[in-house]
């Protein structure tokens, strides 16, 4: 079992460019962007620097999905940014490379979008394979 | 007198991919050239997304095991063995030592096969098909100790959550060990020239830089990442048994193809001494813990593949079905690099340098 400590700490989305601001100018490189679908969407931005990471995390109404770009800080982004727009329809502002929502080749147009978490059932468990 | 606009070269856009003889999958490279320099590189991924995340919704956790080994049919067992990692976190399962020994044993095979596999191919991009042939005859020796030890060729499927689906006995460890030691011997005839051939170096120095400050700022994982000085290498997160073994990740500082192919090929050698080390310390007992309940909780769990850094994000909420499954491949966050390395090279050297991130377009877009 992994025993990594993985702080997240919850921010505005007003406050994500400067974050990612600071965390470039401290030398952390950008690990991954996560949606996670329902109702807020939860986007969480993950960090490190010398095997520590460090993440933020926003909520943003499904109905008012739109979140200023981190791409003025990392560039790399643009693969996360990109495929948020993509599967989840949030509009990303300010994207540095903004494909519009082609960034995949997909058949059901932003597939996440309505999606939520599955809910708590009293099941017992899965079975083991 | 000529105008600024005669003066200025004329600029030519060459689409690259997504059927190309070096690209085994489709991604497709607008490339912006001035004369035969490549000035601006867009990228067109997407063609086979296949929506594996969104499988959570329908297949329950421990089938979600499966799926995972399935994203990728090169490095399929770290897929299968990261999203466990991940799994076995948030359930606070204690995996057998046995296990943690098995899990190197055989992650470490598949990166020896993933590095050579690549190393043929790379010889393939720029014409150089002995060496592409010697390359991957000597995976296959790898690939039949696999399909020896896991039953699988492709899909090891040796992973399960709360340890492992096999066990290998004592004696025909040791036998596999003897084995392995023949091969790494041979592998020296294909790095030596790898290493030293001038037509190697004449394709590969120099070309496709990707400075240590750029592989920061872009995200760069993995090779890489190393071959630009960085000495990153998320094994050295201790996970499985890699925390007890003796080991530094390997670092270049040409920045360069070529110092992207020599991290590889010291990455196979010290994959064989992780495997001899796995073999020689793996201790008695049991290789699987039982498991109960469903997930709760979150966790990404980091692995390094030979392509670089995996991430494998669960979130669970109690139920059978996790409430997000997140991949984030290496190839994917080494598509940003790829870009970078591109400017400013020359068109013909364009399929080195895309090969020299080792695209896995399939793991990439999941």
């Amino acid at each position: 079992m992994m025993t990594e400590q993985q702080p997240i700490s919850m921010i505005q989305k007003s406050e994500l460019p400067s974050k990612a601001s600071e965390m470039f100018s401290r030398g952390y490189r950008l690990v991954y962007v996560c949606c996670t679908p329902g109702d807020p969407l939860e986007i969480t931005y993950s960090f490190d620097k010398d095997y520590q990471l460090a993440a933020f995390r926003i909520q943003v109404p499904r109905a008012q999905a739109v979140i200023p770009s981190i791409t003025g800080s990392y560039l790399c982004a643009l693969t996360y940014e990109n495929e948020m727009q993509d599967l989840f329809g949030i509009k990303v502002e300010n994207l540095a490379v903004d494909f519009k929502g082609n960034f995949y080749k997909l058949q059901v147009k932003t597939p996440y979008k309505d999606a939520g978490p599955a809910q708590p059932k009293s099941d017992t468990g899965a079975q083991q394979k | 007198m000529s105008t600024a606009a005669e003066t200025k070269p004329k600029r030519t856009i060459i689409p690259f991919g997504p059927q190309h003889p070096v690209l085994p999958e489709p991604i497709h490279l607008d490339l912006v050239l001035e004369d035969e320099k490549v000035v601006e590189v867009i990228p067109s991924i997407g063609f086979i997304h296949r929506g594996l995340e969104k499988l959570v919704e329908i297949k329950d956790f421990q089938e979600m095991t499966y799926v995972a080994e399935r994203i990728c049919g090169i490095c399929s067992c770290i897929h299968g063995h990261s999203y466990c990692e991940a799994i076995e976190n948030i359930m606070n399962i204690i995996v057998p030592e046995r296990a943690k020994y098995l899990r190197v044993f055989w992650d470490e095979l598949s990166r020896i096969h993933s590095h050579i596999l690549w190393a043929g191919l790379f010889a393939d991009s720029f014409g150089f098909e002995s060496l592409f042939m010697h390359s991957w005859r000597i995976r296959e020796r790898i690939i039949d100790i696999v399909e020896e030890t896991t039953g699988g060729r492709v899909i090891f499927g040796y992973c399960k959550i709360g340890g492992t689906r096999r066990d290998i006995a004592n004696d025909r460890l040791k036998s596999v060990v003897t084995e392995l030691k023949a091969i790494e011997k041979e592998c020296h005839s294909i790095t030596e020239v790898f290493a030293k051939d001038y037509s190697v170096k004449k394709r590969t120095k120099g070309i496709g830089m990707l400075s240590k400050d750029d592989a920061v700022k872009l995200g760069a994982v993995g090779p890489m990442m190393r071959a630009s000085g960085i000495a990153s290498d998320a094994r050295k997160l201790g996970y499985a048994a890699y925390g007890n073994l003796k080991w530094e990740p390997i670092t270049e500082s040409g920045c360069d193809c070529h110092a992207r192919l020599m991290v590889r090929c010291r990455e196979i050698y010290q994959a064989f001494d992780l495997a001899y080390q796995a073999a020689d310390k793996m201790p008695d007992g049991p290789i699987e813990t039982k498991v109960t309940g469903n997930p709760t909780g979150e966790f990404a769990a980091r692995l390094e593949q030979p392509r670089g850094e995996v991430i494998y994000y669960v979130k669970g909420n109690g139920t059978k079905n996790l409430a997000r499954f997140r991949v984030r491949t290496p190839t994917f966050a080494n598509i940003p690099p790829l870009l970078k390395a591109l400017e400013g090279c020359e068109l013909p050297d364009v399929p080195v340098i895309v090969l020299t991130i080792d695209p896995c377009i399939s793991c990439a877009e999941r």
